[in-house]
């Protein structure tokens, strides 16, 4: 953990003494550092208009973002509740501070001290993020039909891309799932979909702990742009 | 059968080698004898001679006419060209004759042994009396080393080299210069005790020195990481270092050979010497993108020349490397980015063929070049004039350790502070011990100016490399093996690591742009859409140009696995894949209003479906992998299918066109290539009325769309009818293929009559 050294802490005034013990709150929780945290708040604040929650028309409208064939699903990702881990179910209209560094703590990479336990801990929170994208109807399960959907959107800024190539690709990677998890199959069973101990399994190889991270220490005031439309 | 075979061939080796060393005793003398033989010859010329010199025709007077010479003994006309390839293949067969002794191969790595059997033919060619060919400054730099960069260079992993630049360069450069400067300041310190009888050595010559003798060599390290499969973190920082540092060697080596006649040094000439290497470097590189550039245009428009795509993209790669050298850039640098530059174009462009050819005369090449290079030095070794001195050879080696691990544990701890996976203890090991030093840096030393200590040097820098070599090559793999450190993981292609690879790409950047961050993923990002919208137009024939990533992913897995499955066929082995899992295990039930095939009466489907059960219970006796990729039968086999084969898929490729084949390779490939893009084709007959369909909106291809239990049962009909035809049970085979052939027509083309409408449905 970095040491304590929460800055422009004057510009905050009287309430310094309360934020600091909601952040200390924070940083056990999500696991940041307290200036991490800080930056992550102007950021918010920058996001939210200075309110208290931010909605999904405020995420939308990121400019950067605009380009990114999965935008869709990383808005969405910020208001599953289970990503929350508090055992809900369903979708927030709107998100506050804290939830959103809950989302933002599934991409803290591990440091030296991590151990090997809490190495795959971390693996499994990411690969559970990653799976919970997938599932949107949240059964458990992905699909074929929602894995199709992952590959069009993949697909989907790189040109017409006729949908037959889509589906080609996610029913091979679909195959290739079922073939390595459960080999022998007869022809009538059906496979239902893939579960998350079969998605851990076929992506074991990539060391998600290691590769799903960005770089938080870099964040503070000066580098933030503002990423959104002045409109 | 094997264990005589082997038998006989290890028992062959010794003759073998007997062989070669006889040959190379012959060349020699023969050599020698040429001196003897060309004087008499330039004394009596005979003039009206129509003879070739040759020791035993005696230049005679005119007088009496010879006879007409039946058989004639010339060696100087073949001399030069005979002599490298009887060198070559001295080489290869030691080579071969190494794989053969196993149990040798796991203890020494290939290169030791190679130095040794180059020790021992320069003794022997010493002890005949004759001059054994060292290690030419010129042969080494022009001829063999650009193989093994190329190959190094085009194969170079991308996505680690580039997540691991930073401490790759901090290595490379910052590493280079401790370690050149900590060895030649210590050593000069060590020559300045009394004792030594080391004082005429400079500071300057020192520092010299310490330049060529600290450059981690590609050669050696490519040579012995390649053998204990080191997991790919460690191999990329450890080669990818030994591949950068040639500009700074290049610009240090120049500089002090300079400064050493010039004699002193100045600020000016320092920070010269710094802007050098700014230049050196960034000039290699992109003279290196330029040609790499080139390359990849002209390879746009090869498509109707195939045979030569492999040769523009070698000569393309040697021009940048010659290219690079004549400014006294980094040829390394050079060609290293033009490889890196050209590939992702030039793949898309070139035929599979080429590819292939592309990448076994690059293996080749590098190969006979590595083993070229190890044979010479131990030859070398032998022959050149040696200045044995104590003190100075063992403080090397143990300055050159020093300072590696030193060096290495150092910036270790400062680049930890920039990494998010750190560098542990064990890795830092690996990338002290594996720092070995090569022929680049006898070369170098070679190239010195011929002074008395030259000979000093050069004893030094073969005893160091055979030390790194021998001692560190030999002992790498028991220390890996010890240590437990993480080896290569055996990953064969999987389309769901490509995709998530790309998803996790697109998701962290979008995480980035959340937070508001231009980070690493953000400029990455941003590099390959400009790289997409506008180099890809450029440099890209055809479609292939919009075509995304993941779909060439996907077609080359598609193309290996047919290809696969191919020749596991021709050999009658059974394909690996020992899955059951098939399409229709995957495929949800679709409801069933699809089923909309109202022309077959349900007696009909009864029949049908049990002559089709029972072709499927047949086949699945004897081929227990059933799966999408699992495709076709070798057609060569039995040729009435291959015709039926060939007659269908031209009649398919009439009709339709299928995007998820690669273009370029329709003309080429043999039919048995293209059968993994089309089994579900097979089945459907489609009318005319079909045709005239635009490409863009093409939906029927795969079967799952046009869901029915009949549509799968005809499509895996359709595979036994094949696997069929493989059994060598012909007449049975071609009767019920024949049946089988008709109902499946005839299904098709019920099938196919309501087709257009319901696939317009279904899609």
């Amino acid at each position: 953990m970095r040491p304590d050294a929460p800055r422009g802490t004057a510009a905050m005034g009287a309430s310094q003494t309360r934020n600091e013990h909601k952040y200390h709150d924070l940083a056990d929780k999500s696991g940041f550092s307290l200036e991490q945290i800080e930056n992550l708040y102007k950021r918010f604040q920058q996001l939210s208009d200075n309110e208290e929650t931010i909605s999904r028309e405020q995420l939308d409208s990121i400019p950067s973002l605009a380009n990114n064939p999965i935008k869709k699903q990383i808005v969405e990702a910020f208001f599953d509740k289970r990503n929350q881990h508090h055992n809900e179910v369903g979708s927030c209209g709107e998100i506050g501070f804290e939830q959103f560094l809950m989302v933002m703590s599934h991409f803290r990479p591990p440091s030296l001290k991590t151990t090997e336990e809490e190495k795959e801990t971390m693996r499994k929170v990411k690969l559970r993020f990653l799976f919970n994208m997938h599932d949107t109807d949240n059964d458990g399960i992905i699909t074929l039909v929602e894995y199709r959907k992952v590959v069009e959107e993949l697909l989907s800024k790189s040109g017409n891309i006729e949908q037959e190539a889509a589906k080609a690709i996610a029913d091979a990677a679909m195959l290739e799932v079922a073939s390595t998890n459960v080999p022998h199959m007869a022809p009538d069973d059906f496979y239902e979909g893939i579960t998350f101990e079969h998605f851990e399994q076929i992506l074991k190889g990539l060391e998600m702990e290691s590769r799903m991270h960005i770089r938080f220490l870099d964040v503070d005031t000066p580098t933030l742009r503002c990423g959104k439309s002045t409109s | 059968m094997a264990e005589l075979r082997l038998a006989r061939r290890s028992s062959f080796l010794p003759p073998t080698g007997l062989m070669c060393v006889l040959l190379l005793v012959f060349v020699s003398v023969a050599a020698a004898s040429r001196d003897g033989v060309s004087e008499n010859n330039e004394t009596g010329r005979d003039p009206a001679g129509d003879t070739r010199g040759g020791s035993h025709n005696q230049p005679n007077s005119t007088a009496h006419k010879k006879a007409f010479p039946v058989l004639s003994f010339n060696y100087e006309h073949v001399r030069t060209p005979f002599e490298i390839s009887l060198w070559i293949l001295l080489a290869l067969l030691m080579k071969l004759g190494f794989h053969i002794i196993p149990s040798v191969q796991n203890i020494v790595p290939e290169s030791c042994l190679l130095i040794g059997v180059g020790l021992l033919v320069g003794g022997i060619i010493k002890a005949i009396g004759e001059e054994a060919p060292v290690l030419n400054t010129k042969l080494f730099f022009l001829y063999l080393l650009p193989p093994i960069i190329l190959d190094a260079g085009y194969f170079l992993p991308i996505r680690p080299f580039t997540e691991n630049m930073g401490t790759i360069l901090v290595f490379a450069v910052v590493g280079t210069l401790w370690n050149a400067f900590f060895i030649g300041g210590m050593m000069y310190a060590v020559c300045q005790i009394e004792g030594a009888q080391l004082g005429r050595v400079d500071l300057l010559s020192c520092l010299l020195f310490g330049t060529i003798v600290s450059a981690v060599d590609p050669v050696a390290v490519l040579a012995v990481f390649e053998e204990i499969h080191i997991n790919e973190l460690l191999h990329i920082l450890v080669f990818g270092e030994s591949l950068l540092n040639d500009a700074v060697t290049v610009v240090l080596y120049h500089l002090f050979e300079e400064f050493t006649h010039a004699g002193t040094v100045t600020v000016v000439d320092a920070v010269l010497g710094v802007v050098c290497f700014f230049v050196v470097s960034l000039g290699g590189i992109l003279v290196g993108a330029i040609y790499g550039i080139l390359g990849a245009f002209t390879s746009r428009f090869t498509s109707h020349t195939r045979v030569i795509e492999p040769l523009f993209v070698f000569l393309y790669s040697y021009m940048a490397y010659l290219s690079a050298e004549v400014f006294h850039l980094s040829g390394i640098m050079s060609l290293i980015a033009c490889g890196v530059v050209m590939r992702p174009y030039v793949e898309a462009n070139i035929s599979h063929k080429s590819y292939t050819t592309i990448k076994y005369f690059l293996k080749m090449w590098s190969s006979v070049s590595e083993t070229l290079i190890f044979i010479f030095l131990g030859v070398s070794t032998v022959a050149g004039p040696h200045a044995w001195n104590w003190t100075f050879v063992i403080v090397t080696v143990v300055l050159c350790l020093v300072s590696r691990v030193l060096g290495v544990i150092g910036l270790t701890y400062i680049i930890n502070k920039f990494r998010i996976v750190k560098l542990t203890k064990k890795d830092q090991f690996i990338v002290a011990y594996g720092g070995l030093r090569g022929a680049i840096a006898f070369s170098l030393g070679f190239l010195l100016t011929n002074n008395e200590m030259k000979n000093l040097f050069l004893t030094a820098i073969i005893t160091v490399i055979f030390f790194t070599v021998i001692v560190q090559g030999m002992t790498i793999r028991p220390l890996v093996e010890l240590l437990a450190v993480k080896k290569k993981k055996e990953s064969k292609g999987s389309i769901n690591e490509e995709i998530h690879t790309q998803f996790l790409d697109h998701l962290l950047t979008g995480i980035e742009d959340v937070c508001g961050h231009y980070g690493h993923h953000h400029w990455k990002d941003k590099l390959n859409r400009f790289n997409k919208a506008y180099v890809k137009k450029w440099l890209i024939a055809g479609e292939r140009s919009t075509e995304p990533q993941l779909i060439s992913f996907y077609n080359k897995m598609e193309m290996k696995q047919a290809m696969m499955l191919v020749e596991s066929g021709s050999a009658a082995k059974l394909p690996t894949i020992m899955s059951s899992v098939s399409m229709q295990n995957i495929q949800p039930r679709e409801p069933a209003k699809r089923r909309a095939i109202p022309s077959i009466s349900k007696s009909r489907e009864q029949e049908i479906r049990k002559i089709l059960r029972g072709n499927l219970q047949k086949t699945r006796q004897r081929l227990r992998s059933y799966s999408r990729h699992d495709l076709m039968i070798d057609p060569f086999e039995d040729n009435v299918s291959e015709v039926r084969f060939r007659r269908q898929r031209v009649e398919m490729e009439r009709r339709m066109s299928h995007y998820l084949t690669v273009p370029a390779n329709r003309q080429e490939t043999p039919p048995v290539r293209k059968v993994c893009f089309e089994p579900e084709h097979k089945v459907y007959t489609y009318d005319d009325s079909k045709s005239p369909r635009s490409r863009t909106a093409e939906p029927d291809p795969s079967p799952p769309d046009a869901v029915s239990l009949l549509n799968e049962s005809s499509q895996r009909a359709n595979q036994s009818s094949e696997h069929r035809a493989k059994r060598n049970d012909e007449l049975r085979a071609k009767v019920s293929d024949e049946k089988e052939e008709q109902d499946q027509l005839k299904l098709s083309r019920c099938l196919s009559d309501p087709g257009p409408n319901n696939e317009e449905d279904l899609s």
